[in-house]
């Protein structure tokens, strides 16, 4: 938690400096590069997600002290935004472009008999760090199509590395043990991409100057594009608004 | 052929990027696919071929490139003999057949080759496909702490969690399960290791251990062995366990069943220890596909059948893998997805209903006159003028009644009543039905008689895969004899036979012994 904190801390230096920056004169495009930022907004009735008995795994069921877990298909949040949309530069970044080496893997937790987190991203070859803080069986399948499928089974608190080769949105990741258990993985040639958080925003940072697709994709709702062109280091706005079905 | 093959991929230390076969042949093998594998597998091969709809599971779809039995890593592309294999042996428990003996050698080659051009991971040379290393199987196989072993790890590695405790497919999260393209699967019922799509050896279960069954919820162990969270032989033991539960040898179908006579009264109980001392006979049954209403995917796959009798009373006891005591409100969407994918024959949508389990028991009304006439009624539940007598047991209610069926749609129940005691225990029905050998009713109740061939016949229905009516499983006609203890003449005659022959013998002997003294004394 700390080294997040001083994570976030430090990038949050690096915009101010970079923006203080930015005020006084204009960096050329290849330093930081530009922003794409916007939120999801949600229209319409809040759907009622089902609630996931997990009474086959009291070890899950305990986790849950003060509400009962309800599916994570349709995450509605508190100001009315949607959060768990991947967001990603669909089309536009010039052939040349060549993507940064992957640091370090992503972990994608089971904890509580669910995904954290429940929508991810990751770069082709960066490793995919697959735990079980749960310490009960579970199995973790992907079901891509660009992308060989895999099917492990991890029965104890223990990690599993697995890597993508292809691009692919999105591969389905389940857990067979629990059927309720989903989880969605961007795989990007690119680093350009985010999942729209607790407050229904995201920030796609570092493009080159360019004309781009941008796809929101969200689960239940399907996708949305918007186009979008930046310059220099500037900040764009790409607002996404899905409508309850 | 194979074991040639075999050791050929054995040999091959390197990742086998091209095959080791020596000419494909792409067009030939679009030939042969045409001919004998569209049908099911499609024409582009994504495994939606005219007979598809009506099968579970269903053919394979190769444009996926994902296949149960590889002796490859998870989620790597199966090597060249692991798709002969799958065309040779064929796959048990599906519909796919062995087709060794039905097309050559090389037609079976070019298939494989044509098989891989339906999807693009095949081209593609960035994909290993090697074989994993296997280790040998290690010794003790059916020993008590091998076994022991294995049993520790089915329970500590979490394979109850689908195939249930006493492993017929029946755990918590079984009614959940769903193949990749959202089918439903069962988890295998272990105590048919003959019926396992990879083969039933403790080889083969450990390669799926190690391999998992890509497109399955089954998945690869291999991952716990390099965490050290077991050994490799631990998990072959793990293996051996799993063999252990089915019999030694796939069971042999035989025509007869012989009831023996024991001293009685007749056991009324499923679980009487006398059924414990007896052996028990094994017949297959196949969906019903004979008339309209028909059933492509059967549930109750065979039937365990003992008798015995006390020369009053038949107690015959029928024993069937079921994973759900039905109706089990747990397996309503499993069964509403069963009708859903399963195309049926008739009309009206498919809606799951809280069906029950049932088994039916048939003969003839009357044995045939002569004991050597061999006319039987019509195998499917008679007809309309040549009826045939059944025992129906249902498990809700759980009752028994007797009757006399007319062909599928007609059953009248019979006053003349059968006893039947069932158990359900962890996946298994097991029933006994008892009924006097003669009945007043001699007109429609079968007299049961020692010494004749009574013809009989089995029908199940697992409510919960939404098995009703015309949609069940069927046998076709056997034999049931009630033997007379054997007489004591059957042990004193061949030992008298044989004191008769040995005096005889010496008598002869003697004789000639003593011409042969005589003529040697004449000759001096």
């Amino acid at each position: 938690m700390r080294k997040l904190g001083a994570v976030a801390a430090t990038g949050v230096v690096v915009l101010v400096l970079a923006l203080a920056g930015w005020m006084r004169a204009p960096l050329p495009a290849a330093q930081g590069g530009a922003t794409i930022s916007g939120k999801v907004k949600f229209t319409g009735a809040k759907p009622t997600m089902p609630k996931i008995d997990m009474t086959e795994e009291p070890k899950c069921k305990a986790k849950y002290t003060a509400a009962p877990p309800t599916d994570e298909a349709v995450v509605v949040n508190a100001n009315g935004t949607l959060a768990n949309v991947f967001v990603y530069v669909k089309a536009g970044l010039p052939e040349s472009y060549k993507a940064p080496a992957p640091a370090g893997p992503v972990t994608l937790d089971q904890d509580g008999c669910r995904y954290h987190p429940h929508v991810l991203g990751i770069l082709v070859g960066q490793q995919l760090a697959i735990k079980n803080s749960d310490g009960i069986l579970h199995n973790i399948k992907a079901k891509g199509t660009k992308n060989r499928p895999f099917n492990i089974s991890q029965p104890t608190v223990m990690t599993s590395d697995r890597t993508f080769t292809a691009p692919e949105v999105m591969v389905p990741l389940e857990c067979n043990v629990h059927g309720w258990m989903h989880a969605w993985l961007g795989v990007l040639p690119h680093p350009f991409f985010a999942v729209s958080g607790s407050d229904g925003s995201f920030t796609i940072k570092g493009l080159p100057p360019g004309t781009y697709t941008v796809e929101a994709w969200q689960e239940k709702y399907g996708t949305q594009t918007a186009t979008v062109t930046v310059a220099g280091s500037e900040t764009k706005t790409a607002d996404f608004t899905f409508a309850a079905k | 052929m194979i074991s040639a093959l075999l050791l050929l991929a054995g040999a091959a230390p390197f990742p086998i990027s091209h095959s080791p076969f020596p000419v494909q042949d792409t067009t030939r093998g679009k030939a042969v696919y045409v001919k004998w594998c569209a049908g099911c597998h499609g024409d582009g091969g994504a495994g939606d071929g005219a007979a598809a709809a009506h099968m579970l599971p269903r053919p394979r779809n190769f444009t996926g490139a994902i296949y149960k039995i590889r002796t490859t890593a998870s989620g790597q592309l199966p090597t060249d003999v692991d798709l002969m294999r799958a065309i040779d042996e064929g796959l048990p428990g599906s519909a796919m057949p062995a087709w060794k003996g039905r097309l050559s050698d090389a037609e079976r080659r070019d298939v494989v080759a044509y098989i891989k051009t339906f999807s693009s991971f095949f081209a593609d040379t960035s994909q290993h496909v090697a074989a994993l290393k296997f280790s040998g199987e290690p010794s003790g196989a059916t020993g008590a702490t091998a076994l022991k072993t294995g049993r520790q790890f089915y329970d500590s590695i979490g394979c109850r969690k689908c195939h249930g405790d006493q492993g017929r497919g029946d755990g918590p999260s079984a009614p959940t399960l769903k193949d990749d393209a959202g089918f439903p699967i069962f988890a295998a019922d272990l105590h048919q290791s003959w019926r396992f799509r990879g083969g039933g050896s403790a080889m083969e279960i450990y390669h799926r251990l190690r391999t998992g069954l890509d497109g399955t919820p089954m998945p690869s162990f291999s991952d716990l062995i390099d965490q050290k969270f077991l050994t490799d032989e631990q998990l072959w033991r793990l293996a051996q366990y799993v063999r252990s539960l089915s019999p030694p040898e796939p069971p042999e179908v035989r025509d007869v069943i012989h009831a023996p006579q024991i001293v009685g009264p007749t056991p009324v109980s499923p679980d009487d220890s006398t059924w414990a001392r007896g052996g028990r006979y094994w017949f297959p049954l196949v969906g019903q596909v004979v008339r309209k209403g028909r059933w492509f995917a059967p549930a109750v796959t065979g039937v365990w059948v003992q008798g015995v009798h006390d020369g009053r009373t038949l107690a015959l006891r029928v024993s069937w893998d079921d994973r759900t005591q039905s109706p089990d409100s747990a397996w309503r969407p499993f069964e509403q997805r069963v009708l859903e994918t399963v195309a049926g024959d008739d009309s009206g949508p498919p809606k799951a209903e809280p069906w029950p389990d049932q088994l039916a028991v048939q003969f003839p009304r009357r044995l045939p006159e002569s004991p050597a006439g061999m006319e039987r009624p019509y195998f499917l539940m008679g007809s309309e003028t040549d009826p045939v007598y059944q025992w129906r047991w249902t498990s809700s209610p759980r009752k028994s009644v007797a009757g006399l069926a007319r062909g599928i749609d007609r059953f009248d129940t019979l006053p003349g009543a059968v006893a039947a005691q069932a158990s359900f225990d962890h996946g298994e029905w097991r029933l006994v039905f008892t009924r006097a050998l003669a009945t007043p009713d001699t007109a429609n109740e079968v007299q049961l008689a020692a010494g004749r061939a009574i013809p009989v016949a089995f029908f199940g229905w697992d409510g919960s895969s939404g098995e009703h009516g015309s949609r069940m499983a069927v046998s076709t006609w056997y034999f049931l004899a009630l033997d007379r203890p054997t007489p004591p003449g059957v042990f004193i005659s061949p030992v008298l036979a044989m004191l008769v022959t040995l005096g005889l013998g010496l008598v002869v002997v003697r004789r000639a012994q003593r011409r042969a003294t005589a003529r040697a004394g004449r000759q001096r």
